[in-house]
């Protein structure tokens, strides 16, 4: 198992200023102190549809690399996008889960499957390019680089545990400030 | 907020005028769980072109946060859906669209609607509910029952990309 904001930290040492990152819940409350940034697509509007956005992105700006943060409990409720991104196969969507197996952000319950689930599986079985799995943080930051280089869709599960105490104002994930500053960056580049 | 369908006109409503307007008004990409009222005369005919670009999903709130994502990059999607997908979206559609002021775009066909009755007075409990929730929501809508319609869905797309909101359009009859 992985503490998530070392994992993290080794994540955004990869990720450029032209990448647009999409972090859900716990993880974009450690995403956004570790990499401040206006192209973090923080506001998805309902738990499970990062997946969908990051794909909505993908199609329309190729030119950029699309990096979804998910969640184990957000991506069971959205299931059905690893097929549609399978299909649609955008090259520039990276998509990572952050396997926790609770629902960190509703009180710490367990997902269901917890022991069982298999979310590299799913993401194999739906026509992802490449899948990878990661529970060490030596070989994910000697291979992240790599990983983020491969042609897309890419999915990685990381075995992780909470980095530790969170201040989770909502507000720098769903206020106007946030999708403005996103809105604008975007444009202008 | 209910914009009502024309009473007049032509008695039929056409799949390939509505492919007309939706490319018309910029759409580039259709995002679409099948609905069978519009399944044979405007899904299966679009399916055939290249543009705008049709992408399956597998249920209708993916759809919403895929149009968001386009929105953002400038492009203009429409999903295409049916009622019972609306209604099991609300939560998407509240947060994304609504809270967020995005101009999430859908044409919902209105499953087991009796042609040429006015949702609010179908039958049907399924349709009866539709109206009075968009009107919950603050949702601007607009029924497209025959082609006399047809002239709503430009300036209903363009408005919603323009004021960034959302709009649905509520197709009452299978397209021929």
């Amino acid at each position: 198992m992985m503490k998530r904001d070392d994992c993290l930290k080794a994540l955004a040492r990869q990720v450029t200023d032209a990448d647009i990152v999409l972090p859900v819940y716990s993880t974009a409350f450690d995403w956004i102190d570790i990499r401040p940034h206006p192209l973090n697509y923080l506001s998805h509007g309902a738990m499970g549809l990062a997946s969908s956005h990051g794909l909505g992105l993908a199609l329309g700006r190729p030119d950029r690399r699309i990096i979804v943060l998910d969640g184990d409990g957000s991506l069971l409720m959205n299931l059905g996008s690893l097929v549609t991104i399978g299909e649609v196969a955008p090259p520039n969507l990276f998509h990572f889960v952050c396997e926790n197996g609770t629902y960190e952000a509703n009180g710490g319950h367990p997902i269901p499957g917890r022991s069982t689930v298999d979310f590299a599986g799913f993401a194999r079985a739906a026509g992802y390019r490449a899948v990878h799995e990661f529970s060490d943080l030596k070989i994910f930051e000697q291979q992240i680089g790599a990983v983020l280089a491969e042609p897309g869709p890419v999915f990685v599960d990381l075995k992780i545990v909470a980095g530790g105490p969170q201040e989770r104002d909502y507000s720098r994930l769903h206020g106007p400030q946030v999708r403005k500053a996103f809105r604008e960056a975007l444009a202008a580049g | 907020m209910q914009v009502s369908a024309s009473t007049e006109g032509p008695a039929l409503l056409g799949g390939g005028s509505i492919i007309r307007e939706i490319k018309a008004s910029g759409i580039e990409y259709v995002v679409s769980v099948p609905d069978i009222t519009t399944s044979e005369g405007l899904l299966r005919p679009l399916a055939k072109e290249t543009k705008p670009r049709l992408i399956r999903v597998c249920k209708e709130d993916e759809g919403v946060g895929i149009c968001a994502g386009l929105a953002y990059t400038g492009k203009r999607a429409l999903l295409l859906i049916q009622q019972t997908g609306l209604l099991d979206s609300i939560n998407a559609i509240r947060g994304v669209a609504v809270e967020y002021a995005l101009p999430i775009c859908m044409m919902v066909g209105l499953l087991e609607k009796e042609p040429g009755v006015p949702p609010l007075q179908s039958k049907r409990y399924g349709v009866r509910i539709v109206e009075p929730i968009l009107d919950a929501m603050g949702i601007p809508y607009h029924e497209i029952e025959t082609d006399a319609d047809l002239g709503k869905v430009r300036p209903a797309i363009d408005g919603a990309y323009a004021a960034s909101h959302p709009v649905v359009l509520l197709i009452g009859r299978r397209p021929a």
